[in-house]
């Protein structure tokens, strides 16, 4: 079973984050209703993992809807829709959902699941998705998830584009971590 | 639930903290905060960013008793968005700052980078160590000086001043390359690495040759002050600036202006 629960530094201990990555989903329209009926049972963070460039990339979204769950300044419904709002340089909703979060024609899909203390466990978690997610599971990794990212959206909606020292890098181990870098950074300061 | 995590971070204390933590340092991490200044408006720790091999450090602002509660957490809040926004423009701009990692303005903290090795001021006089004679034809610190030059012209072009440029504001951070044995803060009297400019919390966007020409100057003069005799190698720094900064010719010039007016300021006081 490949739901991992990570452990992060600096989040109260009572919150667990599980997180889990599908390739190849094949039933994305109906998670996507799910979401929009607000079925309560699908209440995950699911991302699109064509705009993630890394777990790191990932795992910085949900620190921070994590720790704006903590200090109660969400600006979305709950943890889980905060976290597609943290991947997004700008505080736009609907456009964050529209560009992070799992559409009907997503391919490659990464869950989070924020737990509370008397919330769900992690069996319960990895059985329900594999229960309803139809897909090929694999660990959450960088090398799982770099085939999957589509980097000319990331380019484009985290406006890395023209940014001529940037484009100078040909070494692209080196340049992933760059860009890795500039991501997180825009979301650290998303809204100001 | 609160009160756990407190008594979880608390159970093995690395250090004795004598200030109150701010709160997302009470909760539970690999590497506990370790207070590594503490300066008149802020403290700096260091610590992890989600996982244990990422280390980072974090800068919080406490709220200041003394001032008036609403207008403290005004200030507070305006100086990390502040710090935040010209770290986050360098970076894009692709020059060497710590990167943002995450912050929480209205909580006064922001966590950054750890950058390794020493502050350029700390390897300089490792270098000077009791010599009088012959540093200016040191030519491994006149190359440091021309590298500390060329950050600074890059940082101007790009249109930030810093507001606060001194030898213990810029880090010399050893590349990957030369780390050997695990010795990632370099050793002692080296030279080698890359300049990382940091403490940028009285940075601002300009682009008047008035405001580099003194950001140049508080340099010059924090300079020839901390390393006196090193005094006749400040030109090297400027070499390098002109070098980076094509259009560095206006602010030179400015500079003159600026050391003229200091030195009139001195005589009359
Ligand atoms: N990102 C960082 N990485 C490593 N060390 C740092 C970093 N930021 C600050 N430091 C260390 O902490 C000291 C104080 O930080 P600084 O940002 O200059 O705050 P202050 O406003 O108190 O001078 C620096 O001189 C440096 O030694
Ligand atoms: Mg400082």
């Amino acid at each position: 079973m490949a739901l991992e629960t990570v452990t992060l530094d600096h989040l109260p201990a009572s919150q667990t984050v599980h997180i889990a990555y599908f390739r190849n989903v094949r039933n994305a329209a109906f998670l996507h209703s799910q979401l929009l009926a607000r079925n309560p049972e699908f209440e995950y963070g699911f991302v699109d993992a064509s705009v993630i460039v890394s777990r790191l990339h990932l795992l910085s979204a949900v620190f921070r809807a994590a720790t704006t769950a903590s200090t109660n300044s969400l600006i979305t419904p709950n943890v889980h829709s905060e976290i597609i709002v943290s991947l997004s340089p700008s505080n736009n909703i609907s456009e964050a959902y529209r560009r992070y979060g799992i559409s009907p024609s997503t391919k490659d899909l990464l869950v989070v699941k924020i737990s509370g203390p008397d919330g769900l466990s992690h069996d319960d978690i990895a059985k329900h998705l594999s229960q309803h997610v139809e897909g090929d599971q694999l660990p959450v990794t960088d090398e799982n998830i770099a085939p999957a990212t589509d980097n000319s959206k990331v380019a484009k909606y985290y406006k890395l584009n023209g940014l001529s020292w940037l484009d100078a890098i040909k070494d692209q181990p080196k340049k992933r971590k760059e860009v890795e870098t500039l991501v997180v950074g825009t979301l650290a300061v998303r809204g100001i | 639930m609160a009160a756990a995590a407190v008594a979880e971070a608390a159970s093995e204390p690395p250090q004795q903290h004598q200030f109150p933590l701010p709160a997302v340092l009470e909760y539970p991490a690999s590497t506990p905060p370790y207070l590594i200044t503490q300066g008149a408006e802020g403290r700096l720790y260091k610590s992890t960013y989600l996982q244990p091999d990422i280390p980072c450090a974090l800068k919080y602002r406490p709220p200041k008793p003394w001032r008036h509660p609403i207008l403290d957490q005004r200030l507070t809040k305006h100086r990390i968005l502040s710090e935040a926004k010209v770290l986050a423009k360098c970076r894009r701009d692709g020059l060497r700052v710590p990167a943002m990692y995450a912050m929480d303005e209205a909580a006064g903290w922001m966590m950054l980078e750890w950058v390794h090795g020493a502050p350029v001021r700390v390897r300089v006089n490792e270098r000077l160590g009791d010599r009088k004679e012959g540093i200016d034809k040191d030519e491994g610190l006149k190359e440091l000086m021309r590298r500390i030059g060329l950050a600074v012209g890059k940082m101007h072009k790009i249109g930030i001043v810093h507001g606060d440029l001194t030898t213990s504001n810029m880090i010399l951070s050893p590349s990957a390359e030369s780390v050997t044995d695990g010795q990632l803060d370099g050793t002692p009297g080296s030279l080698e690495g890359e300049i990382v400019i940091i403490d940028l919390g009285l940075a601002s966007y300009s682009t008047t040759d008035e405001d580099r020409a003194v950001d140049l100057y508080v340099l010059e003069r924090a300079f020839t002050s901390t390393h006196p005799r090193a005094e006749s190698i400040f030109d090297e720094l400027l070499k390098g600036y002109k070098e980076a900064y094509k259009q560095s010719n206006l602010a030179l010039k400015r500079l003159e202006d600026v050391r003229m007016r200091g030195r009139k300021r001195s005589m009359l006081g």
